[in-house]
């Protein structure tokens, strides 16, 4: 006993006696990341690591404009089907091998082709790479696709090194080589992973901390109370009501993005299945359902007004929104005359809601709302993994479920009410809407391509497949020592010109 | 000697103690539906996390409910739970119990070694991979909670039929002819209720923290219905801006549940024929 | 002995098998595709497809199973869908978090338990014993999760004394360590201590009417030497055994806990395996929690015969 007792304080005497620790920097996430691999992540909190571990073709800004990374410049043939990129000069893989034109053909082909990959879909378009020298890349495209460079900000565009992926094949996770700021060091499952500095980056002037630890912690409270100890630097995701204190805590501060993703209802229009109900048959009944929901009492009550109330599939603060169809408030006489015209005066709906705490309080708020309008809303709460499951499989009246949000306007839309799209839950299909979305998928005018959105929303307004309903804000809490942070609408932490102390 | 039993139960403060509480809870869950309170899913969205008043003693949560009324209807689900699930595991492993003891032979072979299974698998984690495959919903955890608890009465049945089953009366019985569902219900099963009785109430306090338990992973009671397990769940998530709404459920699922253990030990120690 | 040893191990085989049908047959009935969750939000039907391949979720179940023990009598138990890793490697890392939590939990049960039922027993019956006995049952009675969040709240919220997770390896920074552990093990503990003080008491109560006491203060020996030398000596061996039994519900009591304590362990990996429909981790989850308990059962049925002598003859 006396002796573990002594050589208990002897270590502790030598873990003090070490030199003062680097700058580490510790930032807590709302989950733990899943595969390390661009080619087969599919967590959000993945791509918050990638930020740091991988560096990507291009780049967003906080108002979403993309930037160069790794390409420096590029531009569109005239038939819009070819891509050049001139891509950065002396630039590394963190295993010391060279990224060059090369290697970005070897990428693109293993996302296309690696049977796990989860990029397929992102990266259709693409016909061939082709190497066009050392530093210059050709994509040919099936069709031209104005969605291509933002899939190039995101995972598909994250460039790892070949020699190792050759190597590692699918274990390339346990590893990662990018030739982003940080390079991994360890990873312990649903506890930690570390990455320290890359010395070899070619922007490492930059970069001010010497490692970053990611620490999963999935209570937001807990989460909350490390921040505040100073056990943690930054953290992911406070939750709504904890801003108020946060915002009067003398040393820690939020900083926050609203987000590109929303949240909302997804009803199944399929009449020949599950969708084969009074609100799947008529679209009068959903606009009634829409009109007798106050989105912003709705943000007040569960998110203490720190969301953003919406009803598009873009947030109000997106260059994308529509503002002339923006929110016209909560109308139940409106909704009980539209009830009316369709023939109903008593509503029964079932909806399928995730089981977190959160979740179930958006769906009761929204229960007892649609209520005096003729409503009678059953709460039908599900894991989330019996949620996708049977949104997959129609399995469903309505369905309580969001989308993380892309940057290209694209993805936020296209796949979820384009006929047979995958995401197409609901199962709307129109005709006029699908050549809407594929002419703005074709132009790379910024103009025109908001016009077509603006012309598919006012269809999908009046139709409602999708009742949206409000968009989550990025809430990062931070602590006084840390400078440089900035929040982006993607809700990645990007560690340039962050510093500590 | 039952009647002895009850005085010896009677004479014991903290059993008549444990007894009170558990009525107590009892009267408040039959009440419920004719107490002056809002409903339990009433909301109020001008009074989100109200700390307790006169207007709403217990306070109000974060749909402005009056928590005062979602304790009354929690103590429902809750009891409920802890009553019908081990109702479950009594007239599931009872059966069983007796059939293996009484008969012996590879049956008790069978049953025992699935029981020593069950057994050897966390009471808690079985119950949550029931509940999960089962889908979440308070008839469901209920089924899960019993299933899980379901081996103890198995063994416990079992064992006391061993027992018993070498008894002069019961070689008498079986001398005169009789079948052996006669013997299994008239001579074994009277003696080995009163150990029944006691294991199935302490099971009780047992099952009710279970319920919490699922109901805080969210695998139990669903929204609006209030059960004091998922107004935890909810709560945790303010406990600094409403402390108060993580205090109640608590409170009243110790006090319940010191009810019926304190009820159990008074029973165990009525209707235990040796006396320390 | 070395029968009764084999006779153990020749019943706890056919328990296992029927542990890993029982769990595997569970959770291939449970709601929810795996694979739809390991696709991502894109649920790519082409990788959906491919992933319910290569994990072979297609094949007839008894197959999968056939399959699954195959490799596990090999002592391979799979990957984890979520993140690649072998069970066996994700359950060699989280077992020793919850040892140390169950070790510090156990210490404190013991540090509070067994004095606690000494004491209660030699003053039976007087007011003591009354408030001992009704905290060991206040201890039983107080669910462990809520008695978690409210020590969050006082201990890490308001007073700011110990932090509420942080989990940091014992190898790494030993006192930072046990200090994240320290509320964890509190809560796990106090049950324990509570079943361990009942224990307790009652194995004294025995041992304190036996002949040897008598006569231990008949020869005017002290009080407490006749307590601690004489019968506490004696009351060891239930309680010994007993605490061998308790070890494995610690293991099981540590779902709850770690949940709330964000502590990287055994507990926390079913719970979320069940959740993200993680078949192969709560499968090894399951059999390795099983083969622990019924090691735990074992080994203290040996160590009652070996402390017992009387038992060992009777072998």
């Amino acid at each position: 006993m006396k002796l573990a007792r002594l050589s208990l304080l002897l270590l502790a005497t030598v873990a003090t006696a070490l030199p003062a620790a680097a700058a580490t920097l510790k930032i807590g996430l709302a989950d733990d990341a899943d595969v390390l691999d661009p080619d087969q992540a599919r967590t959000f909190v993945g791509r918050i690591v990638f930020t740091a571990l991988c560096d990507k073709l291009v780049d967003v800004t906080p108002e979403l404009k993309i930037v160069p990374q790794l390409a420096t410049k590029w531009s569109w043939s005239d038939d819009q089907k070819t891509l050049t990129m001139q891509l950065r000069k002396g630039v590394k893989f963190q295993d010391g091998t060279t990224f060059d034109a090369a290697a970005v053909k070897a990428n693109i082909e293993r996302s296309k082709t690696l049977k796990e990959s989860r990029r397929k879909s992102e990266l259709t378009s693409i016909d061939s790479v082709e190497v066009a020298g050392d530093h210059t890349v050709k994509f040919h495209l099936k069709q031209p696709d104005a969605t291509l460079l933002a899939q190039f900000a995101d995972r598909s565009g994250m460039m790892m090194s070949p020699t190792a992926f050759k190597k590692e094949g699918e274990k390339f996770s346990s590893d990662p080589v990018c030739s982003g700021p940080f390079q991994f060091v360890n990873r312990v499952q649903q506890d930690r992973i570390e990455l320290k500095k890359f010395d070899g980056y070619w922007n490492a002037d930059k970069i001010k901390v010497d490692a970053v630890t990611y620490l999963p912690i999935p209570d937001a409270t807990v989460r909350l109370s490390n921040l505040r100890s100073g056990d943690l630097d930054i953290v992911d995701r406070v939750a709504p009501t904890d801003v108020k204190q946060v915002e009067q805590a003398p040393d820690i501060h939020i900083e926050k993005a609203v987000s590109l993703g929303y949240q909302g209802i997804t009803i199944n229009i399929d009449n020949t299945k599950r969708g084969d109900t009074p609100i799947g048959n008529e679209k009068l009944l959903r606009q009634a359902l829409s009109l007798s929901i106050d989105r912003n009492a709705l943000n007040q009550v569960v998110f203490n007004g720190v969301y953003k109330a919406g009803n598009q599939p873009f947030p109000p603060t997106s260059p994308w929104y529509d503002k002339s169809a923006s929110m016209s408030g909560r109308d139940i006489d409106k909704a009980k005359a539209l009830m009316k015209k369709a023939g109903q005066e008593k509503v029964s709906l079932t909806m399928n809601a995730p089981n977190s705490p959160q979740e179930l309080q958006v769906a009761q708020v929204l229960q007892s709302m649609i209520k005096p309008a003729g409503f009678d809303l059953k709460i039908q709460p599900m894991e989330f993994a019996s949620l996708l499951s049977a949104d997959t499989a129609g399995n469903f009246e309505l369905s309580q479920i969001g989308w993380s949000g892309r940057i290209d306007p694209d993805g936020n839309i296209d796949q979820f009410v384009r006929c047979g799209a995958g995401l197409n839950d609901s199962h709307y299909c129109n005709k006029k809407v699908d050549t809407l979305l594929q002419d703005a998928r074709e132009t790379q005018d910024n103009a025109e391509r908001k016009q077509k959105y603006d012309a598919a929303n006012e269809i999908l307004m009046k139709d409602l497949p999708i009742i949206y309903l409000y968009h989550q804000t990025w809430l990062f809490g931070v602590r006084k020592d840390i400078n440089g942070f900035k929040a982006y609408p993607d809700g990645m932490i990007r560690l340039e010109g962050v510093t500590k102390g | 000697m039952r009647s002895r039993s009850l005085t010896k139960l009677l004479a014991n403060p903290s059993a008549l103690f444990g007894l009170a509480l558990v009525c107590f809870f009892i009267a408040v869950a039959i009440l419920a539906p004719i107490l002056p309170l809002d409903g339990p899913a009433a909301t109020d969205w001008g009074a989100i996390r109200k700390a307790p008043s006169a207007a709403h003693w217990l306070g109000t949560d974060d749909l402005g409910r009056d928590l005062l009324s979602r304790m009354v209807w929690g103590a429902r689900a809750s009891l409920m739970a802890g009553v019908v699930s081990v109702f479950i595991a009594v007239v599931v492993g009872v059966p069983f119990g007796l059939v293996a003891g009484y008969f012996g032979g590879w049956v008790d072979q069978i049953i025992s070694r699935i029981v020593d299974a069950l057994l050897s698998t966390p009471f808690l984690i079985l119950a949550i991979a029931l509940a999960a495959f089962l889908g979440p919903s308070l008839t469901n955890a209920m089924i899960a909670i019993g299933l899980s608890a379901m081996p103890v009465f198995v063994r416990l049945t079992r064992g006391q039929v061993l027992a018993v089953k070498t008894e002069d009366y019961v070689e008498g019985a079986r001398a005169i002819g009789l079948g052996h569902g006669r013997i299994l219900a008239r001579y074994i099963l009277p003696n080995v209720f009163a150990p029944i009785l006691v294991q199935a109430t302490l099971t009780v306090a047992t099952a009710i923290i279970a319920e919490a338990s699922l109901s805080f992973l969210g695998l139990g009671q669903q929204p609006p219905a209030p059960s004091w397990g998922s107004m935890l769940n909810t709560a945790k998530n303010f406990l600094d801006q409403a402390p108060w709404m993580a205090l109640w459920p608590g409170i009243a699922i110790f006090l319940v549940v010191i009810g019926f253990n304190l009820l159990g030990d008074g029973l165990r120690d009525a209707l235990d024929p040796r006396e320390i | 002995m070395l029968r009764y040893i084999a006779k153990r191990f020749a019943v706890a085989i056919p328990t296992l098998v029927i542990v890993s049908i029982f769990v595997f047959s569970l959770q291939k009935m449970m709601p929810g595709d795996p694979a739809v969750i390991m696709a991502g939000e894109q649920r790519d039907p082409q990788v959906i497809a491919y992933l319910r391949e290569k994990y072979h979720l297609n094949d007839p179940v008894p197959e999968q199973y056939a399959f699954w023990a195959g490799r596990a009598v090999r002592g391979d138990l799979g990957q984890s869908l979520r993140s690649d890793v072998p069970v066996l490697d994700l359950i060699g890392d989280k077992l020793p978090v919850t040892i140390q939590l169950a070790v510090m939990a156990m210490i404190i049960a013991f540090a509070i338990g067994i004095p606690a039922g000494i004491v209660s027993a030699v003053k039976k019956g007087t007011i003591t014993d009354y408030v001992a006995n009704f905290v060991a049952l206040s201890g039983l009675s107080i669910p462990n999760f809520w008695l978690g969040i409210m020590l969050i709240l006082l201990v890490s919220v308001h007073l700011g004394w110990l932090p509420a997770s942080g989990y940091v390896p014992l190898t790494e920074a030993p006192l930072r360590s046990i200090e994240t552990m320290l509320m964890p093990a509190f809560v796990l503990g106090t049950a324990l201590a509570a079943t361990l003080m009942r224990h307790t008491r009652s194995a004294m109560l025995g041992v304190l009417q036996a002949d040897y006491v008598r006569t231990a203060r008949a020869k005017g020996l002290g009080e407490r030497v006749v307590i601690l030398k004489h019968t506490f000596r004696n009351a060891v061996l239930p309680i010994v055994t007993l605490s061998a039994l308790l070890f494995g519900e610690l293991l099981a009591g540590a779902v709850l806990t770690e949940q709330i304590f964000t502590i990287p362990g055994f507990g926390k990996l079913i719970v979320d395996a069940v959740f993200n429909r993680d078949y192969p981790v709560v499968q090894g989850v399951v059999l390795c929690t099983a083969i622990g308990f019924i090691l735990m059962n074992f080994f203290a049925d040996i160590l009652y015969v070996v402390l017992n002598p009387r038992m060992r003859e009777s072998l």
